[in-house]
């Protein structure tokens, strides 16, 4: 079972992307449950959601506390919250960011994972391009597909327009497609296996 | 057909396929996103001839659907929380009235402090007030659960409360077959009411019974709740056959088969408890569980059968009797004549994790178990806040120290 957490701010459309998550895995064949923070939520406050995947039936309710993959929608809340703890040892990271590793002082201390398991990038400046707003959630998405192979482009796309039909739903899946095109070029590094 | 759903969606459309006729409610988190999607439906015609009332409060809403059903109406309202206190008198009324109306109660806990998370405080406060309270396991278990409710309160003319995890089942996205609506037709027959509110025909119903005539009523009422212990298995047999799976129940067993040890457990929680279950199995521990699916009335009987030759039974609620302890775990020990640990859990929303339960189910074995047993709880800021207080005589709200006293302690991770 792959445990996904997303780590945002109030407003960013955190739950989205976890449904939107989990509903893409849902299209893949797979079995996904999704559902949000035991956490205040107010616009700008840090919250998170959670996604899990699996072969199987899920019945586990708690919260993620040991995640396989993070989603960081907003790159400020690494000097705020305690985004990483739990992170299993071959686990994924994805951070929305314009800063490197390097820049965002992240670089050491994300070492100890296998190369081609962390990355950040611009997705909110693709959600300006696209949608006219640092909307994130869509190319994270897109980006995650690329970056763990844990779901099919195809799925995140379907989801996306399953969620948000007409030309909102089209331009959010635009930005996830370049997203997607994004980080399977800057990725280079074969992906080690499932967490 | 199979969709990734939230929850609440999921119980909106199963509720529109039982074609209430009245639907009124009041907003509060988490039970919401439910009737904003009936709302949504009623406007746009998708649920016949169903009206759908904005009211002013809790109190109103249920008193709405009162005079609603008693003119023969079939009637469905939601709530959580302070929300179903603040209409609790009409919660006795309806049931008084022997009126089957049916209520999601999405669990939260009750203030103060204020918190909007889950627990099942709510509902709990509300156990003994003559509806039959079944609980969810999880969202396929919630939708199917309505369904059968309307058919359950429409035979015995009892009210019926459908409780589900606020949150954790409510805005939880998770795979379930949707039914249809021949399927609900051919389960759930038309509202045929005995005796019906008629301005042409009036009568009145609600008249004042004295002490003549008061117990016999009230008789009568646990009389019906006798009846639904064995109406409630026949109707989860007949919905299996309608819809093939099985959903609903007075209480089902999982592993409990050469069981020493047995987690009785009600609402979402069952899923963790499960997994734990496994886990311990695969460790050689001869553990099961029982969910309890119907709370009022209490399968005292059917409970008894299924934990016969059990060594240790354990209760694990989100609920709390301040100053007693467990709410189920007594009843259980009732059922049982025998004792049973209790172990109160997840207040406030906290989140049971599965290594908790296990650790908890491992302590129960070592009999080091306290009399309850607070899963989870820190004992830092319990031990911080009360050693100045044994000596000095103070009175007034706690809360905002407590939290201080987490956050400086730095047990918040998210």
């Amino acid at each position: 079972m792959w445990q996904i957490r997303f780590h945002g701010r109030g407003g960013q459309g955190v739950v989205t992307a976890a449904e939107l998550l989990a509903l893409a895995a849902f299209t893949d064949g797979k079995y996904a449950q999704a559902f949000p923070s035991f956490g205040s939520e107010r616009m700008g406050a840090p919250v998170a959601a959670f996604c899990r995947i699996d072969e199987k039936a899920i019945r586990l309710r708690e919260a993620v506390m040991s995640p396989d993959a993070l989603i960081v929608q907003d790159a400020t809340l690494l000097d705020q919250v305690d985004v990483f703890a739990g992170l299993a040892p071959l686990g994924y990271v994805l951070i929305n960011s314009p800063q490197s590793l390097d820049a965002l002082h992240l670089e050491e201390f994300l070492s100890t994972l296998p190369n081609g398991h962390v990355f950040s990038f611009p997705a909110s400046d693709l959600g300006l391009k696209y949608l006219n707003r640092p909307i994130a959630n869509a190319p994270l998405l897109g980006g995650f597909a690329a970056l763990t192979g844990l779901i099919t482009f195809a799925s995140v796309e379907s989801a996306i327009l399953h969620k948000f039909p007409g030309p909102i739903g089209e331009a959010n899946a635009s930005a996830a497609q370049e997203a997607y095109e994004y980080v399977t070029t800057h990725v280079t590094v074969l992906r080690g296996d499932c967490p | 057909m199979t969709v990734q759903i939230e929850g609440s969606q999921a119980v909106a459309e199963t509720v529109a396929l039982c074609r209430p006729d009245v639907v009124a409610a009041y907003p509060i988190s988490p039970q919401t996103h439910i009737v904003e999607r009936l709302a949504r439906k009623a406007a746009k015609g998708e649920i016949g001839r169903c009206q759908f009332l904005n009211v002013e409060s809790e109190f109103a809403a249920l008193s709405v659907l009162i005079g609603a059903s008693a003119t023969g109406a079939r009637t469905y309202t939601a709530t959580s929380s302070q929300g179903l206190l603040f209409m609790a008198e009409a919660v006795y009324n309806a049931a008084g009235l022997g009126l089957p109306i049916v209520m999601t109660v999405a669990n939260r806990a009750i203030g103060a402090p204020i918190n909007i998370w889950n627990d099942h405080s709510d509902s709990m406060a509300l156990r003994d007030a003559g509806w039959i309270q079944l609980f969810a396991e999880d969202n396929q278990e919630a939708a199917d659960l309505h369904i059968q409710a309307f058919r359950l309160a429409e035979e015995l003319s009892c009210p019926v409360m459908v409780c589900m995890d606020g949150y954790v089942l409510t805005h939880a996205y998770e795979p379930l077959d949707l039914p249809n609506a021949s399927q609900v037709d051919r389960y759930l027959p038309p509202y045929s009411p005995v005796q019906v509110l008629d301005v042409t025909a009036p009568v009145s119903i609600g008249a004042m019974v004295g002490p003549e005539a008061f117990m016999e009523v009230k008789y009568l009422s646990h009389h019906q709740h006798l009846r639904a212990l064995e109406l409630i298995p026949e109707l989860t047999g007949v919905f299996e056959q309608h819809f093939h799976r099985r959903s609903g129940g007075l209480c089902t067993p999982y592993r409990v088969e050469d069981a020493d040890i047995v987690v009785i457990a009600l609402g979402s929680v069952i899923g963790t408890i499960k997994d734990a279950v496994d886990e311990l199995r695969h460790e050689g521990v001869a553990v099961g569980c029982v969910k309890i699916g119907c709370y009022r009335p209490f399968p005292k009987q059917q409970l008894r059968a299924l934990l016969e030759g059990v060594t240790r039974v354990i209760v694990v609620e989100k609920d709390l009797a301040v100053g007693m302890g467990g709410i189920v775990s007594a009843d259980v020990q009732l059922a049982l004549k025998g004792p049973v640990h209790t172990v109160i859990a997840g207040l406030g929303g906290r989140s049971i994790s599965k290594a908790s339960l296990k650790q908890m189910i491992q302590a129960a074995r070592g009999e080091r178990l306290a009399d309850p047993h607070f899963l989870d709880l820190n004992w830092n800021v319990i031990d911080q806040e009360r050693s100045p207080r044994r000596d000095t005589r103070r009175a007034g709200p706690m809360a905002e120290q407590v939290l201080r006293a987490v956050n400086a302690i730095g047990v918040k991770l998210i």
